[in-house]
């Protein structure tokens, strides 16, 4: 993805000065080693800030829901999917963007390179297939296929579905060869263990809400767990209501989840809540072969009955 | 002030001793991360960390704290009637705080312990509790204490400061509770030919604190220009309006008080706020007045960096620790916006909006 932010910055200035968008939205370089932020532009001189690399993880979709003015948005594969679900599920018109899309190789998991490299990280930076790791004492280079997020490695639409601009001709796609051997582990589980499991997962949770707010599927107006009256759950830090969060949340982004990583990313405390949503994607792929956000013309598998829908579960 | 040297099996020695006349607190590594928590028999606060990724406010102001109980149960008597929920206020120590987390009690203290109001769950954990830190040698990147009114060898809020060398401890006493403690730990080997050691260690670490922040014009800039300066916008436009920055933030005190009840026994408990939720500030009406996240944004820097400062006048709401700076999900930067707000030039609004 190296020299993608030249390209970025030309086709940003240029939809802004045609006057073809009123905004721009796109990372800008962030303060800290694999944090970029987003960000928007409204001048083609403000497109100078715009940067592309392998830490742009937060899905630009969240900031696209209910604009009103015409919006050109950076656009990885998961992020245009969910761009086509936004459009779905009218948060946003498709005539009112412009998608400049991105064939992603890839978002670095800066959990996983912290844990792998002794002391504080000052600095990383990327080739086409390497990722340079410096502290006080080292460099340490890795291959970027063995320090991408867990969603990365596992994805198969790292192309936009849907775009206006690309900034680079179309990648493979990857052959990944089981998307879900660590679900089937936990659907293998007796109760106790699976207990035990969300139990040990979901325990550090501190109810920020970052998952929940990182997510372009979350924008209810107010939260079921914000909700007051009635009052759904409590608001402590009682396992059951942190639990019901959690499931809850996960079942409302079914067959809506693009597995983007951004809620995993974004949580503080390095929960893999992917695991509950990517359950659901499993469900949805064997039960309805539905994968979320691949095309504007097909209803999401829960909004429409078929003749053929399973339904074995019906007793 | 006494200086006092203790041998590495003196510190655990010490702190078995005081085990039986303190609950100790400690940070201690639970998967990726170090977090506050009690320490277990013959267990060592494990002092090879820098931040913990909480911070220890928890301790003394839990994310979800009870504070009545009461029953439904109409063939009690006293049934409707709110009672205290007992608490375990007996000593207890929190060994291996930081500088700038025990600063920020201090901070929060401005809050919880005024001459009208004072929150009697806080205090009297506060006044049950001997801080013990361990001075910051090895400090990250984002910790910009030094210019935030901490140090990395900063003694307020603190009972002792331990200082760690290759061999022994060098701890610094500061207080009765301090010197209590230390009585009972075993630590008594005076020590004031290492004073220039202690004092060459705190003038070395603070060196090694790499990155600051301007702060000296915040109190004198015009409080409702800063508020409608042209750059909340951009500073708001990545926010996700999680907790992250406020649950971290060892100085953020805000809570909400809420009602539970199971079956027919209920209790009246408080739970950390954020107003970086929208419904932080929403009216029984529906009407919120901070209804958007540059509103939401702003009022949090404002706060710590604004009104703060006008409010106590003494300094900004803000130790330094860079839990925020690290942990943002999006990267919003404290130091960034500081510098923003530090630099802003009513004139410029002016201009921006005429």
């Amino acid at each position: 993805m190296v020299g993608y932010t030249e390209k970025i910055k030309e086709i940003a200035g240029r939809l802004l000065k045609e006057c073809t968008v009123d905004m721009v939205i796109g990372f800008r370089k962030g303060t800290m080693p694999m944090m970029n932020e987003p960000c928007f532009a409204t001048t083609p001189e403000a497109v100078d800030t715009l940067v592309w690399d392998s830490n742009c993880g937060i899905n630009l979709a969240n900031y696209l829901t209910n604009r009103k003015e015409k919006v050109a948005v950076v656009a990885k594969g998961c992020d245009s999917r969910n761009i086509v679900t936004h459009i779905i599920e009218n948060k946003i018109k498709r005539d009112q963007i412009t998608i400049i899309g991105i064939p992603c190789t890839g978002m670095i998991d800066k959990r996983r390179i912290t844990g792998l490299v002794a002391g504080e990280i000052l600095d990383v930076s990327e080739t086409e297939n390497t990722i340079k790791v410096r502290t006080a004492d080292a460099e340490t280079l890795f291959d970027k296929a063995e320090v991408l997020q867990q969603n990365c490695a596992l994805c198969t639409h790292r192309n936009p579905v849907i775009f206006d601009e690309m900034v680079a001709d179309a990648i493979p796609e990857q052959e990944v060869t089981d998307r879900y051997a660590d679900i089937r582990k936990i659907e293998e589980m007796d109760t106790e263990g699976k207990w035990q499991f969300f139990d040990d997962l979901l325990r550090p949770c501190v109810r920020c809400y970052a998952c929940r707010n990182a997510c372009p599927l979350c924008y209810c107006p107010t939260c079921f767990v914000d909700e007051a009256k009635p009052q759904w759950m409590g608001k402590g830090q009682d396992p059951m209501d942190v639990r019901t969060f959690h499931f809850l949340r996960a079942y409302h982004c079914a067959v809506r989840c693009t597995d983007c990583g951004a809620c995993e990313r974004a949580c503080p405390v390095g929960i893999n809540m992917r695991l509950l949503t990517r359950k659901l994607e499993k469900d949805c792929q064997e039960q309805f072969g539905w994968e979320a956000g691949l095309s504007l013309d097909r209803r999401p598998a829960l909004d429409v009955y078929q003749a053929n829908d399973p339904g074995a579960f019906i007793k | 002030m006494t200086l006092v040297k203790i041998d590495k099996s003196n510190w655990v020695g010490g702190l078995t001793a005081a085990a039986d006349a303190y609950r100790l607190y400690g940070p201690v590594k639970e998967k990726d991360y170090h977090q506050f928590k009690a320490l277990e028999k013959d267990q060592m606060p494990d002092l090879d960390m820098v931040n913990t990724r909480l911070s220890p406010k928890a301790l003394l102001f839990p994310q979800s704290e009870d504070m009545l109980e009461y029953s439904l149960d109409e063939s009690r008597d006293d049934h409707h009637i709110m009672k205290e929920v007992e608490k375990d206020y007996a000593p207890r120590a929190v060994v291996g705080i930081r500088p700038c987390d025990a600063k920020s009690t201090l901070l929060v203290k401005l809050n919880f312990d005024t001459p009208d109001v004072k929150d009697p769950y806080w205090l009297k954990a506060y006044e049950a509790t001997t801080f013990i830190g361990v001075a910051c040698d090895t400090p990250l990147s984002t910790c910009f204490c030094t210019t935030a009114g901490c140090g990395p060898y900063n003694a307020e809020g603190l009972d002792i400061l331990v200082m760690e060398r290759d061999d022994d401890f060098l701890a610094k006493i500061f207080t009765e509770k301090g010197k209590a403690f230390a009585d009972i730990a075993g630590w008594d080997q005076s020590c004031p030919e290492e004073a220039d050691a202690y004092m060459n260690g705190k003038q070395a670490a603070e060196a090694r604190i790499v990155s600051t922040i301007e702060t000296g014009n915040l109190s004198e800039t015009d409080l409702l220009e800063l508020h409608t300066a042209s750059f909340w916008d951009d500073i708001a436009f990545s926010c996700i309006n999680c907790g992250t920055c406020t649950f971290s933030c060892p100085t953020c005190w805000c809570f909400d008080i809420q009602d539970e009840v199971h079956g027919k026994s209920g209790v009246r408990m408080k739970n950390w706020d954020s107003c970086m939720f929208p419904i932080f500030t929403v009216h029984t009406t529906g009407h919120n007045p901070r209804d958007t996240k540059t509103q939401r944004v702003r009022q949090r820097f404002m706060h710590k960096l604004k009104y703060f400062v006008d409010k106590y006048e003494a300094g900004i709401m803000c130790v330094g620790c860079g839990r925020c700076v690290s942990q943002c999900p999006v990267n919003i930067d404290i130091r960034r916006v500081c510098e923003q707000m530090n630099s802003f030039k009513p004139a410029d609004a002016c201009a921006v909006q005429g």
